[in-house]
């Protein structure tokens, strides 16, 4: 399943939550102001690291360019609008609103 | 048959998600569909007893729950975590629920066809 959040990780748990409940090797997308929680040296980047043994991270190049977010945490990888859109031709999905 | 999932994450009455989250299940009551609800992070709150919206304008939805199951969402999850969290127990909530883990919650919707956030 993949897992899809837009909610920044600084203001809301659903990034917490949804590594929590997220199944092994189940990928994860950060779309919207979710993508500040991939910036390297932040609060999150432990959080993220951690996820990252079980799941792949991404995170949508659009929302990191718009937010000027460059220096990403080693690991998470960028995808455009069509990576995003093969991803969800690939999994089903679950929405952290 | 699909099995369909939704998953509510939103405390009641201050979005409409919650409200919004019960009337999809309860449309989709009228379709031979397998029924699941979720209720994680503050959706927890949605289920507790006693909740009375008179003083804030909105109708409110806690007479709803109890007809969950007459409209087929028979399965009823919340989320342990999010509950003891928010200092909850089982016999806060409005009707009969199953408290499952991370891991329970995460198989269960491994298991879905489609999940609807709310």
């Amino acid at each position: 399943m993949l897992h899809i959040v837009n909610k920044s990780p600084y203001m809301k748990g659903s990034l917490e939550s949804c590594i929590r409940v997220a199944q092994k090797d189940d990928p994860i997308l950060l779309i919207e102001d979710a993508v500040l929680g991939a910036a390297a040296g932040g609060g999150i980047e432990s959080l993220i690291q951690g996820a990252m043994k079980d799941h792949q991270i991404y995170a949508l190049g659009a929302d990191l360019m718009a937010r000027a977010i460059d220096g990403l945490i080693p690991g998470v990888k960028v995808v455009d609008y069509g990576g995003f859109v093969e991803l969800v031709e690939q999994h089903r999905t679950m929405t952290w609103l | 048959m699909a099995k369909i999932m939704f998953v509510n994450r939103n405390a009641p009455h201050g979005t409409i998600y919650a409200w919004e989250g019960l009337e999809v299940i309860l449309i989709f009551g009228a379709y031979e569909n397998e029924l699941a609800a979720v209720y994680m992070d503050d959706g927890v709150f949605c289920l507790k007893k006693g909740q009375d919206t008179s003083g804030i304008g909105i109708k409110g939805f806690i007479k709803t729950l109890p007809v969950l199951e007459d409209y087929g969402c028979e399965k009823i999850y919340v989320d342990k975590e999010s509950m003891e969290k928010r200092g909850l127990t089982p016999d806060d909530f409005a009707i009969p629920v199953e408290v499952m883990d991370s891991a329970g919650i995460g198989k269960a919707m491994a298991e879905q066809d489609v999940i609807l956030p709310f």
